[in-house]
């Protein structure tokens, strides 16, 4: 869908129209204080000249590191068909196009995806995407209390292990709804829910559980799942795209499955680049369909009998249901789902545990080396899947800058979130043998 | 033209009521508003014994072109919910003011049938919308 500016003759055209003067003729009905002139802190248009010169100059400051920080974003390899692809003309556009039924190829990707994602997360439906990871969860929360009109608490209880981010943007966007949210008890060992002393009575509209968790480990997932239920609660599960190539997906979770299952699809093909854009993926039981916010494509047949593609159930979206619709912010992030759907077509279920396979090999291998270094130890014992909470004897700071002089990326620190000193690592298939090595003399010295 | 039976009270909002022996009151939608919504697709139903407020939003009528809430007419509350509606929403289609009824409710203060147009009232109203 090619976006084509309008003219001064189209504008001049349109407003004789309409019978207005001019733009500022046909916004008078905005107050005036209302208005912003100039928005603070945004600087004049700078030519494509001046532009590029700045982007590159600005990029050529992030270097090219040796990253070994996931905490939510993780870096994989992109084969470069998926990029040479998506922005070819046919896709390269944010939205799914009004015309929608007009642009059958868009369309076909998305329910393509879809198809992945539902697969991927072992449940019945999905959305079209969501914008990210820590929007999802509010999306969900928000629908877990549609979907479960019986429980009036609005109470949200989060397992330990999900991400504090998502926390806090799932509170900042549906806290004035009437949500509030509440975290299970955590046990210092594992890190994971400390089932001894789970919550009584508290009458949770909706349970929370992440899957690797925030600090890379891995929750009784099935035994939360029952325990969720028991409550009467909706269980919502956060899950990494990748890990549910070897790690049971969500719809299989206890003896009934997750109901909702939302994550970060960035791991899929897309960039870190700063922090985005990504996208949130969402998908759930066929029985909470129409609580589930989004587009969704569906497949079906014309009058002569050809197959095609169509939004379906839009009577559960805003320009249909305005005030009752399911969320007023669902728009979908049809290119960054376009590269995933591209990236998951060309490595296949098999290229995908290949992935998690090498990720997890390759923290492994970073993790026994890191502990061999005096006043370095694993935080929480048990399974993880790429990603590894070390506990440091001194202040993880120092450590960070000294491994940035080495141009290494060396972690997250997690000393603020889990009051000591502690680091989150990770390495990906992206990581040689070297790399580790490296990383890991590096760190050796830094603490020595 | 819609069919407008003679025995029933309704609402501006497009709903009928039939006061039941037991006391009860049956609640659908009028035969004018499932021609306006067009082939419903799904209804959304209230819980049994869920009470509601006179003016509150108790169902959901959907079709495909659009979804539109069902109001209490009373205050009271649910008393049974028509299950078939699950998989044939379309009895509402084909049946509104008997297969296609919604709910059946309890007034919690009696029902102020002042508050309520005749089939005549409803009839001007339908003719007001009309002009």
């Amino acid at each position: 869908m090619p976006f084509i500016p309008h003219t001064d003759k189209d504008t001049r055209e349109m407003l004789e129209v309409i019978g207005a003067d001019s733009i500022e003729d046909l916004f008078d009905e905005i107050p005036v204080e209302l208005k912003i002139d100039q928005l603070e802190h945004v600087p004049d248009a700078l030519s494509e000249m001046q532009i590029s010169r700045l982007m590159r100059s600005r990029a050529r400051m992030d270097g090219s590191p040796s990253c070994f920080i996931g905490a939510g974003a993780y870096e994989h390899h992109i084969p470069t068909a998926v990029w040479d692809i998506a922005t070819r003309g046919e896709f390269y556009s944010a939205y799914t196009p009004y015309q929608a039924e007009a642009s059958q190829g868009t369309l076909q990707v998305i329910y393509e995806y879809q198809t992945m994602i539902t697969e991927l997360t072992g449940l019945d439906v999905s959305n079209a995407s969501l914008y990210d990871g820590a929007s999802a969860l509010a999306e969900a929360s928000l629908m877990a209390v549609r979907a479960n009109r019986r429980v009036k608490s609005g109470r949200v209880l989060l397992a330990p292990g999900v991400n504090p981010v998502y926390e806090q943007v799932a509170a900042a966007i549906s806290g004035s709804q009437g949500l509030s949210f509440e975290r299970l008890p955590q046990d210092a060992a594992t890190g994971n829910v400390d089932f001894e002393n789970l919550p009584v009575g508290r009458e949770p509209v909706a349970v929370v559980v992440q899957q690797p968790s925030f600090f890379g480990t891995l929750d009784d997932v099935d035994r939360l799942t029952d325990w969720a239920h028991e409550q009467g609660a909706v269980l919502i599960s956060v899950v990494n795209p990748i890990s549910l190539a070897i790690l049971k997906p969500p719809g299989q979770w206890g003896a009934e499955g997750a109901d909702i299952a939302i994550g970060e699809g960035q791991p899929l093909g897309v960039p870190m680049s700063s922090g985005g854009p990504y996208f949130g993926f969402m998908t759930c039981k066929q029985k909470h369909v129409r609580q589930m916010p989004g587009r969704i494509v569906g497949r079906t047949t014309d009058l002569d009998d050809n197959p095609g593609f169509a939004l379906t159930l839009q009577a559960r979206e805003q320009h249909i249901r305005r005030s009752k619709a399911t969320s007023n912010i669902c728009t979908n992030q049809g290119l960054m789902v376009t590269a995933a759907t591209i990236y998951m077509s060309l490595l296949g279920f098999e290229g995908l545990v290949e992935v998690a396979n090498t990720s997890h090999a390759n923290t492994s291998a970073l993790v026994d080396g890191l502990c061999g270094i005096d006043g370095v130890d694993r935080l929480f014992d048990g399974p993880f899947f790429h990603e590894v909470a070390v506990a440091l004897d001194r202040p993880v700071g120092p450590i960070l800058d000294a491994l940035a002089a080495n141009n290494i990326l060396g972690g997250f620190d997690l000393s603020p979130i889990v009051g000591s000193d502690a680091l989150l690592v990770c390495a990906t298939e992206t990581k040689t043998a070297e790399d580790i090595a490296a990383f890991v003399a590096a760190f050796a010295a830094a603490m020595a | 033209m819609s069919d407008l039976p003679g025995d029933l009270l309704y609402t501006k909002d497009h709903e009928w009521l039939r006061r039941e022996d037991d006391g009860s009151v049956t609640i659908g939608i009028t035969d004018h508003a499932q021609q306006a919504l067009g082939d419903l697709v799904y209804v959304e139903l209230p819980e049994v014994d869920q009470e509601v407020d006179e003016g509150g939003d108790m169902a959901v009528v959907e079709s495909v072109k659009a979804a539109s809430d069902v109001y209490a007419p009373i205050s009271g509350s649910i008393v049974a919910v028509n299950e078939d509606l699950a998989d044939d929403p379309e009895k509402i289609n084909s049946d509104p003011y008997g297969d296609g009824w919604i709910l059946r409710m309890k007034a919690s203060e009696g029902i102020d049938e002042a508050a309520l147009l005749s089939p005549d009232d409803y009839q001007a109203h339908l003719d007001e919308l009309d002009d």
